[in-house]
């Protein structure tokens, strides 16, 4: 079925299948850097701008980690996103809390200045030229139509996981019931004797995690490099416009979706492929202004 | 209260004026084309509320077709600099009335990532020329008889169009256009109860923003000779922005004040490289933290305070 498929549509299977899985890989980060968005917003209000820096700081962690430390990948799987975690619960604590009684563009500048800031400095230490990651899972399986490297299939898969799982604590326990409650009327929680501002702080270290896993899941992929962030936060900002912020599960199909889109785009118009997730967001606010997953406000 | 705004326009006019005599014209020129700029995205942030975050599509834009009309057509520079500034206002139709359909927030994400769809078009169309830019655009006699050849006379040339670019935002933003603006960034609810096409307020502003905006960046294609990528990638955004926040968010001279300061940090500090970057990020946190209304915004407050203090208590 598949060589008909390939026949029909005039291209290699190789190329085919093999751009669908370099989608589905942006896919992953797509959704979980929309997703940590999506939270952070939900609860804060702010638009994390930092994300990207966070994303980039995540594959720079894993590196540093490895070349001053020798902590191997897997190590850095877990403990990377920890410390940018608790690095983004400094950011919030001692910056963006004081900007919460302002208008929510503030918080737009502010986390847009820090970007600049993070992105400088790593710039100014490791150049803009990337460094290399080695593939902690070398080789592959041949699957008949197309090549697949055990990383990347475990990038796909782990990051399924993560999005799965960060939907079912905050839909289905009781600690996301807080959440979702605190994000629709936070006075009122905080009647009820619920700490907001450090559910806030959590979720925003939270929200940082998830970049910076995003980051170590990169590092091996993309080479380590200061800018791999500013590049990646603009596309992920047309994907949260496409998916709306209002659903998290919104957030994770249509991270994974678009970059599948954007991957056939490779294979059928590549001139396109840097610009169809723009297109689509023009398409989508003429069509459904709030967004594919939107709740019109 | 008494309005100094024209006084105050008249003495800086007149200072520009005589600038040339210390300062070297081809910096003054800069710094008169990011003023524009600013002013320009000021008109959006500070007095309709609409943070856009991809200004440099019109400003980078309308470089290249300036640039480009005037180096490979042989358009005079006139034509080409209005030919840029009709094209940003085209661009600022099409990509207003796309992102007028999401507020607040989105907004500046939906112009950020229409800037980068732009900033992805010039660096594949053909007519950019990729990463080099259009470089050596040649500075024809104005109007056939103004040699622009020398700096000096076109600092004057710019200069003009710097004060008719201030002078057509100082008179939409004082007109009731203006104040239906005014009242959309307040309550736009209200606006819109009271029967005002706000949409159609917001589009206006946003096309009259981004024609103004054209005109710098047209303007400043022929002033250095070159339209590049630099111009329309979204750092460029940022520094509209950071520019404007500095000086004061919806003041009238706070974006001609935050383009000085903006430009001649980047003079001096040309020969750090990446610490720029990060000097500019810090000006970013510290003015939302500390200073939210600007250089011009809080130099305002103060004489307000002061005046009040000297009023005779009722």
């Amino acid at each position: 079925m598949f060589d008909f498929i390939v026949q029909f549509l005039g291209v290699s299977s190789q190329a085919l299948f093999g751009q669908l899985l370099i989608g589905l890989i942006n896919g992953a980060f797509y959704a979980l850097l929309s997703l940590g968005l999506a939270v952070i917003f939900g609860m804060l209000n702010v638009i994390n701008f930092t994300h990207g820096a966070q994303y980039m700081m995540g594959a720079f962690g894993a590196w540093m980690l490895l070349h001053y430390l020798g902590i191997p990948y897997w190590g850095a799987l877990i403990l990377v996103p920890v410390i940018i975690g608790a690095f983004g619960i400094l950011l919030e604590r001692l910056l963006l809390s004081r900007l919460y009684h302002l208008d929510h563009l503030y918080g737009l500048l502010l986390t847009f200045g820090l970007a600049l800031i993070l992105e400088g400095l790593f710039r100014k230490q490791y150049g803009s030229s990337g460094l290399p990651y080695n593939n902690p899972l070398p080789g592959g399986i041949h699957l008949g139509f197309m090549f697949l490297p055990w990383y990347r299939g475990w990038v796909v898969l782990i990051s399924i996981v993560v999005c799965l799982a960060t939907w079912f604590m905050i839909e289905k326990t009781k600690l996301g019931s807080y959440l979702r409650a605190a994000t629709e009327n936070p006075t009122l929680v905080r009647a009820f004797g619920i700490n907001v501002p450090r559910m806030m702080t959590l979720t925003y270290g939270f929200g940082v995690g998830l970049a910076a896993l995003a980051g170590v899941l990169a590092a091996p992929i993309y080479s380590v490099n200061p800018i791999m962030g500013s590049n990646l936060i603009i596309v992920v900002f047309a994907v949260v416009v496409i998916g709306g912020m209002g659903s998290i599960m919104g957030s994770i199909v249509t991270g994974f979706g678009l970059g599948v889109i954007e991957g056939l785009t490779k294979v059928f118009y590549p001139e396109a492929s840097n610009t169809v997730i723009f297109i689509i967001m023009a398409i989508v606010l003429l069509i459904r202004p709030a967004g594919l997953f939107g709740t019109p406000r | 209260m008494k309005n100094y705004d024209m006084p105050i326009f008249a003495v800086l006019i007149a200072l520009l004026i005589l600038a040339p005599m210390a300062i070297y014209p081809v910096f003054l020129m800069k710094v008169l084309c990011f003023a524009l700029f600013a002013l320009a995205f000021n008109l959006l942030i500070g007095y309709v509320g609409l943070l856009s975050f991809g200004h440099a599509m019109f400003f980078g834009f309308s470089a290249y077709i300036s640039a480009y009309t005037v180096k490979v057509w042989g358009w005079p520079t006139e034509i080409g600099i209005i030919a840029g500034t009709a094209v940003a206002a085209l661009l600022g139709l099409v990509a207003g009335s796309l992102a007028i359909r999401r507020q607040g927030i989105y907004f500046a994400m939906v112009t950020l990532a229409l800037a980068q769809m732009v900033f992805f078009f010039c660096l594949q169309a053909p007519f950019t020329g990729g990463e080099d830019g259009i470089q050596a655009v040649p500075r024809r006699p104005l109007l056939g008889f103004i040699d622009i050849t020398s700096d000096l006379n076109f600092y004057y040339v710019v200069l003009a169009i710097f004060a008719a670019g201030f002078l057509i935002i100082y008179r939409a933003i004082h007109s009731p256009f203006g104040q239906v603006l005014k009242a959309i960034r307040e309550n736009e609810a209200r606006a819109i109860s009271l029967g005002y096409h706000v949409d159609q307020y917001k589009l206006l502003a946003f096309v009259l923003s981004a024609t103004l905006t054209g005109l710098a960046g047209s303007t400043k294609a022929i002033v250095f000779q070159l339209a590049s990528l630099t111009d329309v990638a979204w750092q460029m955004s940022g520094e509209a922005v950071l520019m404007t926040l500095v000086g004061g968010m919806g003041t009238v001279f706070g974006p001609i004040v935050g383009a000085a300061i903006i430009i001649t940090m980047q003079n001096y500090l040309a020969g750090f490289g990446e610490w720029v970057l990060v000097i500019q990020g810090a000006i970013f946190v510290l003015t939302v933290l500390l200073f939210r209304r600007g250089v011009v915004g809080e130099i305002a407050a103060l004489a307000t305070r002061l005046t009040r203090r000297s009023e005779p208590k009722i």
